[in-house]
């Protein structure tokens, strides 16, 4: 880790927002000029039911301080019907693997955002990388070349 | 037959030996196998020594099946010095394949295991506190081991490999297939696993009707239901997300799928293949409108040891391979 890095560590966050809530909600924090740190990187899916544990598990190994899944709100916000559903129990399960692969589970954080609120979006992402600022970088990043 | 007889090699690393012996599983058929190969190199069952492999011209050796991961360096020395004697390596078995059961100790690291093994089980006196190095100064001189490893790798990330043979350890089917594929004169392209693309569930007999499980149970806490799908059941099986070519000999057993097949074609990973299966039919028996966060965190405590249940066999294989070493 070079001295420069060591004075001032920016997270860098994955965001999986779904299309028809958490994206049009950064969209409006966006266009509303709300300030929030510009930490995350936004990937537009179709839905959080579609989230595959298999991006959070690729944003991590490719040196994601933190991932953020967000959806729409629960119980029958989702366009699907159930996708946020299935959203919530695969982070779910997944906070519990990543925990035993050494990465402190709250680096995945799932939040329900709608359309309408960009003051949210703001704010989980100040509030994420705030966190993960005290968390410090990615246990993965810090890995030394095995054998 | 006007050909030459095929020269066959067998090599064991970090394994339990099973391998070795699904090759005599094969029976009768091994007749058949000697009638058009001869053996040259099988530490299990001939002497031949490294020394005579070492001086083995390059590519001398036709077909080497290799079993077991890749846990030390006379292991990771034997991959590379049978790769560089073989015309085709293959991966037989999942320890090779994907690290295997022994991969799960990448979950820990070196000073980990050797603590846990050498100085701190309850059956174990070592008040000198002795664990292996790999070179130990003796009277008469020096003496050296294999170093052990931190990290368990697969055979393929060791060496470049050819062909998969998928099981712990693969069925009789699988391995005849084997040795019929790799022996005609249009070998399959490289880098196939030899097994069926389809998942266990597609070769299961029983009975798949309403996806959802609410309850989860272990294997001793109840007895299945002979014929009935036993995810639904809510064993966890990882048949969905598990390539077939075993003919789902455990399910005809009234055992889960553990998952030794490996991933399906174009699934990254196993375990997280699972992970995504599993929770899109755990379910409540509530209506939607009565979930919270709470209840699913509770219906997902009811998976015990998820690595071990869906990694089983392929941790070293996955996308993050192991466990973060902390300094």
């Amino acid at each position: 880790m070079s001295a420069h890095e060591k004075r001032e560590f920016e997270p860098k966050i994955v965001g999986f927002l779904c299309n028809w809530c958490s994206y049009a909600g950064a969209d409006l924090a966006g266009v509303s000029r709300i300030q929030y740190p510009p930490n995350i990187r936004v990937i537009r899916v179709m839905c959080s039911g579609r989230i595959d544990p298999v991006f959070i598990l690729e944003a991590f190994k490719n040196g994601a301080d933190g991932v953020l899944v967000s959806g729409c709100h629960l119980p029958s916000d989702c366009h699907y019907l159930s996708g946020n559903f299935k959203a919530l129990r695969r982070v779910t399960l997944l906070r519990r693997v990543i925990k035993e692969f050494g990465i402190e589970p709250e680096r995945l954080r799932l939040e329900w955002i709608s359309a309408s609120e960009g003051d949210k979006f703001a704010a989980v992402v100040r509030d994420m990388v705030e966190q993960i600022k005290k968390l410090g970088p990615s246990p993965l990043k810090m890995k030394e070349g095995e054998e | 037959m006007s050909k030459e007889k095929l020269k066959i090699a067998f090599y064991w690393a970090a394994s339990c030996g099973g391998c070795e012996i699904a090759v005599l599983d094969i029976n009768e058929k091994i007749l058949d196998v000697v009638q058009i190969a001869d053996i040259v190199f099988w530490p299990v069952a001939m002497d031949v020594k490294y020394k005579d492999v070492e001086n083995m011209p390059d590519k001398h050796i036709d077909i080497c099946f290799f079993n077991g991961g890749i846990r030390n360096s006379e292991q990771e020395y034997m991959a590379k010095l049978l790769r560089q004697k073989s015309k085709v390596l293959v991966a037989y078995g999942a320890c090779a394949h994907l690290g295997g059961v022994p991969g799960l100790a990448n979950l820990s690291s070196k000073k980990e295991i050797f603590e846990k093994v050498y100085l701190s089980t309850p059956s174990t006196v070592n008040s000198e506190g002795v664990v292996p190095q790999p070179k130990t100064k003796v009277g008469e001189g020096e003496l050296e081991i294999p170093e052990f490893y931190d990290t368990v790798r697969t055979l393929d990330q060791t060496v470049d490999v050819d062909y998969y043979v998928p099981g712990c350890p693969p069925a009789v089917e699988r391995t005849l297939y084997a040795i019929e594929a790799l022996t005609k004169d249009s070998p399959p392209p490289k880098g196939t696993v030899l097994a069926p693309p389809k998942s266990v569930c597609d070769e299961c007999p029983r009975k798949k009707e309403s996806k959802k499980v609410s309850n989860v149970y272990r294997v001793y806490e109840k007895i299945p239901e002979p014929e009935k799908c036993l995810l639904e059941q809510g064993f966890i099986c990882m048949g969905p997300a598990t390539r077939g070519g075993c003919g789902a000999r455990c399910l005809k057993a009234n055992m889960p799928c553990t998952g030794c097949g490996g991933p399906c074609p174009n699934s990254p990973e196993q375990g997280a293949a699972m992970i995504s299966a599993l929770a899109s039919i755990l379910g409540l028996e509530e209506e939607k409108e009565m979930y919270t966060e709470e209840k699913v965190e509770k219906l997902v405590d009811q998976i015990k040891d998820p690595i071990g249940t869906f990694y089983m066999y392929a941790l070293p294989a996955s996308i993050l391979r192991r466990r973060v070493i902390r300094q």
